[in-house]
């Protein structure tokens, strides 16, 4: 499975991670390295196999439906890299 | 414009349902709007580093009642995926949806047409997923030249049902008719209130055309509508410019647009890159849902009555027509108001009436929901009553629904203020009449003239005069005898 | 007192040989003068570990003993601590103070720990050497110039330096066992769902578990006790009662079947650590216990598995780090996404924007199903394959680590290489058992340790062996010579 620039390209993008030129040949290498060793996943005999998502396999609990969480704006806030009049601010989005 | 030969359109519908929790799906966060921005998003909602999501039971239990009420395959086993993109107004960098293992399965609706035929829109299947936050354009100031946008993630985890429809609608009335029935379905069910203004539902409408006999044509998707009139508009709007694509030779590109209803235009959304790949996994901080048989079956002995077994009731126990019980039992909010006023008044089919007839064309002139009517159903009650008893005509009724329509009061007080009760008084009455027809000896000579048939029009001249001297408050039954006997 | 055991401590404590300040004093004094050797500390919470320990000696003199009550404990920077900031060895959290505590800690707390600092650790704990974090590497004790092993590295090196008398750290592929058998301490890494989630930062959700590091097993004994138990906040938490780890750790193991699969003893396992790994288990023969040879063949499928499952699940936990509502935020971005390439790009180190790539690209469209959906596939086989290994035998053993500390830098350039540390502790993971490393001597002159596994909570199971091992050995008891 070979990992080109393009393809290094393409999943920086839907990651959005910046990569420069400078790095993707670097990048491309490791990755092939590391998805040659993941490749060794195709031997294994699975057809008949089901995924295992978790290794304990139970059902998902459930909560009533209750207002336990309280207003926690004054709080968190202030974490924010930029807020005005109580929203985060992030540059002019255009639909 | 004028499109040559035939042209089949095909649509299909997702419709985004909220769904009316106390708290969110995947949070204790209360759902409710209309307060400062972030005061309704909790440490889950916004996302931040060590949170996890646990599952709200009343957003299950409501996926489950609506596919009951679509005869849709509830799964027993359903999973939530995590759908993987980046925007502002999803915390997480994902929405936590589902995709391989929905917990609705294969449903229908049967909706009634314009001229009385039943169509069948199958259901492909319905999921629950979150809601995402709001991104506000205005008022905020600019940074190094930059305009900025404000997120409020008060809306973000809000439960949703996503009701995905098979392309099995050809035109706006099926859509529209479509749209209006699950509208009914899920506020009858008490698991939306379907306050289209607030966005409880939205709708996405897929829409392509075709020759007949060809393959399925290229399809665009017009999103957010939340009114259904602006469906109706939007998308006779969109099959007339892929019809004039296609007749000039074109392409249709397949793409997203936003409908403005004020303008009604469409645009193709700014699409910030070739088509997303979202990456749904499993989302790996939540289990398999289960459901039991037991819990199902407990589900379906409570449901609520549905919109189709209204309107057999109303057909029923009402008498009502086919097309009148349709459309008294489309959305809950009117079938309340009709049965109450039903009730008050003791007569059905006046109640009927007066609520498609003078309640509907003022409520349409104001742009005013029923549950917005400054006439309640007690007041139209109490008017039908007095309609039955004879205290007042059914044009001084019209007079008296005005009236408490302006906040004048009730009928009966109205009634009384306005000195509006019928004149049913026979010498009274006898007296106007004698001093009409002695007023107009011309009109007189002419009706004794007249043939039985021309008789009957003529006479209408009298009754209009005996009104008008009485201020309409004559019996007009008693002033058509009188007339008839003293000319 | 930074020679003795929590355990010791704790019993000091309560017969107020000193009290919990000067405890806490004696730490905190030892983090100033030695720790700039190891960085194993991204943040010391001197005053608040103070109030903590005066309050601890308040509970003391009412007679208020929890199970740790006045005892200083150091806990990773992966964990939520209220008003102190929580990096995750990332500049994306280096501004980040949390407004919440985790779980793990909230517990401890309520049994009386106090708090010394927040410990170095590879960064968002992808790593085998502590080598990622954004604060620098951190030292092993035994020898400066070698890696202590990742990610929990700060919490092995403190405890082994004797800075801190326990820690807590979080193992997804060995985070907690490695580092452990690197510094010569003892750290368990619980059943999937034992200890709560809530307010660990996710790297991959569906591996990750939090677990007690400390100088014996029974001190793990002591701080698991704290940790475990079910927290409605974290849906993968299992509603298991917590058993009596500390009234399981004498048990004999007379009888005790332990499975060696010859999967944990390759043909290219270096020879002196296989040998290390035998010794240890001729041990608990000694005591009785029997050895049963067995293979777990979908083993050799578990470090691919898990370098495509752990970085699927991470690039999507990783993608609310965005500028946004918190974190590192790039200068003057000039539309959303400058914001967001640049913040994300600027705020991660090298190893994690690998990894998030290999993940994006696993889930991607065309290759789910070649690499996530099969990884799963296998990872169910490897479940299996445990599973039908624990109706023959009660524990499962093997070396921890295929080599002692690496020298710093020896693997920079090679990450597969790197990747290969984790091979004896991944399959763990993967199947969600519990497992622990303990101490169990010298390989070169560098620590080695030896890996106990059991089934789905036998954590008093394999802490039992633990300490019956630690109870007929003393390797657990050395330090290392600078810093005893």
């Amino acid at each position: 499975m070979a990992i080109d620039s393009k393809v290094v390209a393409r999943a920086a993008h839907l990651a959005r991670l910046r990569v420069d030129d400078s790095e993707t040949a670097e990048l491309s290498a490791r990755l092939n390295d590391i998805l040659g060793m993941v490749d060794q996943l195709q031997q294994a005999d699975v057809d008949q196999v089901e995924p295992l998502a978790h290794p304990l396999e139970v059902s998902q609990p459930l909560r009533d439906d209750r207002v336990t969480e309280p207003d926690v704006r004054d709080k968190v806030l202030p974490l924010a890299p930029a807020s005005e009049d109580g929203c985060f601010l992030v540059p002019r989005v255009i639909e | 414009m004028s499109h040559s030969g035939n042209w089949e359109v095909v649509i299909g519908l997702e419709v985004h349902v909220q769904l009316a929790t106390e708290s969110k799906i995947f949070s204790g966060t209360s759902t409710r709007t209309g307060d400062e921005p972030n005061r309704h998003a909790s440490l889950i909602d916004l996302g931040l580093p060590g949170t996890l999501p646990v599952v709200n039971k009343e957003a299950i239990r409501n996926a489950i009642r609506f596919g009951l009420a679509v005869n849709a395959d509830i799964a027993r086993r359903s999973v939530f995926e995590r759908k993987n993109y980046f925007y502002p107004d999803l915390p997480k960098g994902y929405q936590t949806t589902q995709l391989a293992e929905p917990i609705v399965g294969a449903g229908e609706v049967v909706v009634r047409l314009e001229d009385g035929t039943e169509k069948t829109v199958r259901i492909h299947h319905a999921h629950l997923e979150e809601d995402a936050g709001k991104s506000l354009h205005e008022a905020f100031s600019d940074y190094m030249g930059h305009g900025q946008t404000g997120i409020d993630l008060n809306r973000a985890g809000t439960p949703l049902i996503e009701i995905v429809s098979e392309p099995d609608m050809s035109g706006a009335e099926d859509a529209v008719a479509f749209a209006r029935k699950l509208h009914s379905i899920v506020t009858s069910l008490g698991i939306c209130d379907g306050d289209m203004s607030q966005g409880n539902m939205r709708f996405d409408v897929n829409i392509s055309v075709r020759r007949p006999g060809e393959p399925l044509g290229t399809r665009t998707e017009t999103k957010n509508l939340n009114s259904f009139r602006f469906m109706e508009k939007a998308i006779a709007l969109e099959v007339a410019r892929q019809i004039d694509v296609l007749e000039d030779g074109g392409e249709i590109v397949q793409e997203t647009r936003l409908y403005n209803g004020e303008t009604n235009t469409a645009r193709s959304m700014r699409t910030k890159e070739d088509a997303n790949d979202y990456r749904y996994f499993p989302c790996p901080d939540l289990l398999p849902v289960m459901v039991s048989e037991a819990e199902i079956q407990a589900l379906r002995d409570e449901l609520p009555e549905l919109p189709d077994a209204r309107k057999a009731r109303y057909m029923e126990r009402y008498q009502l027509s086919d097309y009148d019980a349709d459309l008294l039992s489309g959305s809950i909010a009117t079938a309340r108001y009709f049965e109450a006023a039903a009730e008050h008044g003791g007569d059905a089919k006046l109640a009927a009436n007066w609520v498609m007839g003078e309640l509907a064309a003022k409520l349409n002139s104001e742009d005013k929901d029923i549950a917005d009517s400054p006439v309640s159903a007690e007041q139209l009650g109490q008017l039908i009553l007095r309609l039955k008893d004879g205290t007042i005509s059914s044009k001084i009724a019209k007079q008296v629904f005005e009236a408490c329509w302006n906040g004048e009061g009730d009928p009966d007080a109205i009634i009384e203020a306005k000195g509006l009760k019928q004149m049913s008084d026979s010498g009274e009455l006898e007296k106007i009449v004698d001093q009409v027809i002695a007023d107009s000896p011309a009109q007189v000579e002419d009706y004794r003239n007249a043939d039985d048939a021309k008789r009957k029009k003529k006479i209408g001249f009298f009754v209009g005069q005996v009104m008008k001297a009485t201020q309409g408050k004559a019996n007009p039954q008693q002033v058509n005898q009188l007339l008839q006997e003293k000319l | 007192m930074h020679e003795k055991t929590l355990t010791e401590l704790k019993a000091g404590l309560q017969a107020r040989d000193f009290s919990s300040r000067e405890l806490t004093e004696h730490f905190l004094d030892r983090i100033k003068r030695r720790d700039g050797e190891l960085n194993s500390f991204i943040t010391v919470t001197e005053e608040q570990a103070l109030r903590q320990a005066d309050a601890a000696d308040q509970a003391i003199a009412a007679g208020d003993h929890r199970l740790l009550t006045g005892l200083p404990i150091a806990h990773k920077d992966i964990f939520c601590t209220e008003d102190v900031r929580t990096s995750c060895g990332s500049r994306m959290l280096d501004n980040f103070i949390a407004p919440y505590t985790a779980t793990a800690v909230e517990k401890m707390a309520h049994e009386g720990a106090v708090m010394l600092g927040k410990t170095n650790m590879d960064e968002f704990a992808m790593g085998s050497s502590n080598e990622t974090s954004f604060y620098g590497p951190v030292k092993n004790p035994w020898d400066t110039e070698r890696v202590p092993g990742g990610s929990s590295g700060g919490a092995a090196a403190s405890l082994a330096a004797r800075l801190a008398p326990g820690a807590t750290g979080t193992d997804t592929g060995g985070s907690i066992r490695q580092p452990a058998a690197l510094n010569g301490v003892t750290g368990l890494k619980p059943t999937y769902g034992r200890v709560s989630r809530w307010g660990m930062i996710a790297f991959a959700s569906s591996l990750d578990q939090a677990g007690p590091l400390g100088l014996s097993a029974a001190d793990c004994a002591l701080m698991l006790q704290a940790m475990a138990g079910h927290d409605d906040k974290d849906s993968t938490c299992l509603n298991e009662p917590v058993d009596d780890y500390l009234g399981a750790l004498d048990q004999s193991v007379d009888g005790l079947k332990i499975g060696v699969p010859e999967e944990f003893f390759p043909e290219n396992l270096d020879g002196a650590i296989a040998d290390n790994a035998r010794e240890a288990m001729r041990e608990l023969e000694k005591q009785g216990a029997k050895l049963v040879k067995l293979s777990l063949p979908s083993i050799k499928l578990s470090v691919p598995a898990y370098y495509v499952i752990a970085p699927a699940e991470a690039s999507s936990n990783l993608s609310r780090f965005d500028g946004v509502r918190f974190g590192y935020r790039c200068e003057n971005p000039t539309d959303l996404e400058d914001l967001y390439k640049r913040s994300r790009s600027e705020g991660f180190g090298a190893e994690v924007k690998r990894r998030i790539l290999v993940g994006t690209y696993a889930l991607s469209a065309g290759y789910y199903d070649a690499y996530y959906k099969r990884a799963q596939k296998v990872r169910r086989l490897i479940r299996d394959d445990f599973s039908r290994a624990f109706k023959d035998v009660d524990v499962i053993m093997g070396p921890t680590s295929p080599e002692t500390a690496f020298k710093l830098g020896a693997k920079a350039d090679d990450p597969v290489n790197m990747y290969m540390a984790d091979v004896f502790t991944i399959a763990v993971n993967l199947a969600g058992l519990p497992a622990l490393s303990m101490p169990s001597g010298f390989v070169n002159g560098l620590p080695a340790g030896t890996q106990v596994i059991g089934n789905y909570f036998q954590e008093g199971r394999i802490l039992n062996v633990a300490h019956r091992y630690q109870m007929a050995t003393d390797w657990h008891q050395q330090a290392p010579g600078g810093f005893a």
